[in-house]
């Protein structure tokens, strides 16, 4: 067992952490006050060639495993980016999976270069009003009209719609089935085409330098040739970017939780009340350690996830496991964050604020912890299936 | 044309420094270690020469423990094309002038056009290393350079330095070691190819023999190091504004004589 990072994987860590934090916290607040997309960042992580990670060479990207996008996209969350850095950075990271293990040699030559250039802007078209959890209810209908797909539907929570030049969207090609309620699906990678789908954003909680949109398709055409993988084997095929995703979210929140953790700490040492730093009392010191224990341990059921899925092996339990437990310690460590900045914390200067808002996002999305624990129950304990 | 660049692997600046038992050196646990920032400006400098000529060669050199090769890499990983690691329990306890004479017969051996070295290293800030490699080389060299042109023949370098008021001009012959000053340029943060390509250059480890020299002992060691005495507190003058007012001004001129 080898638990070190390699000697790539060590820099690959330093360097995106010093980009990351070439970006400091005040550029995020500004951000999020402003809700403006932060294309600076982006751009800078375009400019460094990070954004094609995973992409294989052939296309112009690094080739590079789910480890090294979840060390690039844990730096840039302990850097203090937050969701508002890492969500435009993990779109390039687990979106393109099913184009490279499925998609034929013609889409791959058509769009994988863009990605890995950022000059492809991506967004996720999965989640329905109807059908967020259960996404075998998919109402997104696509039919086959000769050498075309036309497209009907409405798409929620499609995250960097406002920006997005393609879309990766699943859609039924067939009724659904309730013997086989996945089969029937089908995954496109498609322009997002703006005469044809309306985007209206959504007010939310976190994040709003990145915008998540309901969008309502109406007559979208795609040609068969972006079709990714099979015809009514979408569902399938998504499955192997679900996994890297829930690795990557998972040590985004991590990442997030150490950014909070780093503050608190910093802040623990310096404020004095009752004439000692409020650090030294247990009740302020102990939820700090408590809190870098389970970021830790987290941490490392994140990168078991990668390395199970990197080396081609199975890695659905310890996917879930990883985005379970770290969404926990990103939103404790967070938590405990604003507890030790006092009032201070709840004020937006201070940044926890912000970090706090952003990291509730995991325990929601990609997949909520209570899918998680079925999924768990059923497949790793074999308990009967409660729904 | 070829270019050598002498860096040196420091604390991050961000470090809080602890002594060590012994009062003699610094204790090395969790410190993070960066190419110093000076020496960075001087790597960047070169990259720019060699692409700006369109050929060149670019070789980061540096003196130390393993650890070093860390530091090397990110040279690497910037662009340098290949990296050279005087790695030798012999330069262990290696003085200034040890070290330039290594890195004298480093650059016999490499018969490089021009050594880039940062003005100093922000550990020791001794800022020694670049004159006395000068000296053995029997080279021009200048300090502190905010500016740089090599001429299109290659044959001559024309920096600049600042001055109270402005900037002073040199032209040197080559070869000729120059130290980079801030303001130079803004070094470029590694690409991920970068990083890749990184992996397969070359990362020659020397030893002492290997540029024929023999053990020496240093001349300079150091006998004790102290921490910073700790900050005393900071002083909140009570009382009305006229009052407070004279009290700070007969303070800082009685107290802290700083008026
Ligand atoms: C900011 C943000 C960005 C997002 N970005 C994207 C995106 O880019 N693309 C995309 O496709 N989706 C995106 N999503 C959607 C996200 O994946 C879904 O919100 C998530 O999967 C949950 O679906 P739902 O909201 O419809 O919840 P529902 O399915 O309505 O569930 C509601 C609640 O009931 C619980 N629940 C339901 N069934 C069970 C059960 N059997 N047992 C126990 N509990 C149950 C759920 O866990 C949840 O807590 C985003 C969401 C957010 C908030």
């Amino acid at each position: 067992m080898d638990f070190a990072f390699t000697e790539q994987q060590e820099l690959i860590r330093k360097e995106v952490a010093s980009l990351a934090r070439s970006f400091p916290a005040d550029y995020w607040l500004e951000k999020d006050n402003s809700a403006e997309y932060p294309w600076e960042f982006v751009r800078a992580f375009a400019q460094g060639g990070w954004l094609g990670c995973i992409v294989p060479e052939a296309y112009g990207g690094s080739g590079l495993g789910v480890t090294e996008a979840a060390i690039v996209l844990h730096e840039i969350c302990a850097a203090g980016a937050g969701t508002s850095g890492a969500s435009p950075v993990h779109f390039y990271m687990f979106p393109p999976m099913p184009v490279i293990k499925h998609g034929s040699e013609d889409l791959k030559r058509r769009y994988l270069p863009g990605v890995a250039t950022g000059e492809i802007v991506m967004s996720f078209g999965v989640t329905e009003p109807n059908a967020g959890t259960d996404t075998s209810r998919i109402e997104t209908r696509a039919e086959r009209r000769g050498d075309r797909f036309v497209v009907n539907g409405r798409k929620v929570w499609n995250t960097n719609a406002r920006q997005a030049t393609h879309m990766l969207l699943l859609a039924r090609t067939a009724p659904r089935d309730p013997a086989h309620p996945f089969a029937g699906l089908t995954l496109f990678f498609t322009p997002f085409d703006r005469a044809k789908i309306a985007v209206k954003e959504i007010a939310k909680l976190g994040r709003a330098a990145v915008d998540s949109n309901e969008i309502f398709i109406d007559g979208l055409e795609i040609p068969v040739e972006d079709v990714v993988g099979e015809v009514g084997r979408g569902f399938y095929h998504l499955l192997d970017s679900l996994n890297p995703e829930r690795i990557m979210t998972g040590i985004e929140a991590v990442g997030i939780g150490r950014a909070a953790l780093e503050r608190a700490v910093q802040y623990a040492k310096q404020r004095i009340v009752f004439d000692r730093p409020i650090g030294q009392n247990q009740a302020i010191a102990h939820p700090l350690a408590l809190a870098w224990a389970k970021l830790e341990t987290a941490e490392l059921m994140c990168l078991k996830a990668a390395w199970l899925f990197d080396g081609g092996r199975p890695c659905g339990a310890e996917s879930n496991t990883a985005k379970l437990l770290a969404a926990e310690a990103g939103f404790e460590a967070c938590d405990v964050a604003v507890q030790t900045h006092g009032g201070y914390g709840y004020a937006k200067e201070f940044h926890v604020e912000r970090l706090f808002r952003e990291v509730r996002l995991y325990k929601i999305a990609p997949v909520s912890q209570q899918m998680v624990l079925n999924y768990l129950s059923e497949h790793v304990l074999g308990l009967p299936k409660s729904y | 044309m070829k270019i050598l660049v002498a860096i040196k692997q420091v604390p991050d600046t961000a470090t809080q420094m602890k002594l060590g038992a012994d009062g003699k050196t610094i204790d090395p646990t969790g410190i993070t270690w960066i190419v110093s920032p000076y020496d960075e400006f001087a790597v960047e400098e070169a990259l720019r020469i060699k692409e700006k000529r369109g050929q060149g060669e670019v070789v980061a050199v540096s003196l130390g423990p393993d650890r070093v090769k860390e530091a090397l890499r990110s040279c690497l990983a910037m662009g340098c094309d290949r990296a050279i690691h005087l790695n030798d329990p012999a330069w262990g306890a290696a003085d200034t002038l040890m070290t330039a004479r290594a890195l004298a017969a480093v650059v016999k051996q490499e018969a490089p056009q021009l050594v880039l070295c940062g003005r100093q290293a922000i550990d020791d800030d001794m800022g020694a290393l670049p004159a006395q490699l000068g000296e053995l080389l029997g080279w021009p060299s200048a300090y502190w350079i905010m500016e740089e042109a090599v001429d299109a023949d290659g044959k001559t370098v024309r920096v600049a330095r600042q001055v109270e008021g402005g900037l002073e001009v040199f032209d040197l012959p080559l070869p000729a070691i120059v130290t980079a000053q801030k303001g130079l340029n803004e070094p470029r943060y590694p690409t991920l190819k970068g990083i890749m390509g990184a992996k397969k250059k070359e990362l020659k480890d020397v030893k002492a023999a290997d540029v024929g020299l023999a053990a020496e002992a240093p001349q300079l060691s150091i006998t004790a190091l102290e921490a910073l005495p700790p900050r005393p507190p900071g002083r909140i003058i009570q009382g009305d504004l006229p009052t407070a007012v004279k009290e700070l001004v007969r303070s800082l001129r009685e107290d802290a004589k700083a008026i």
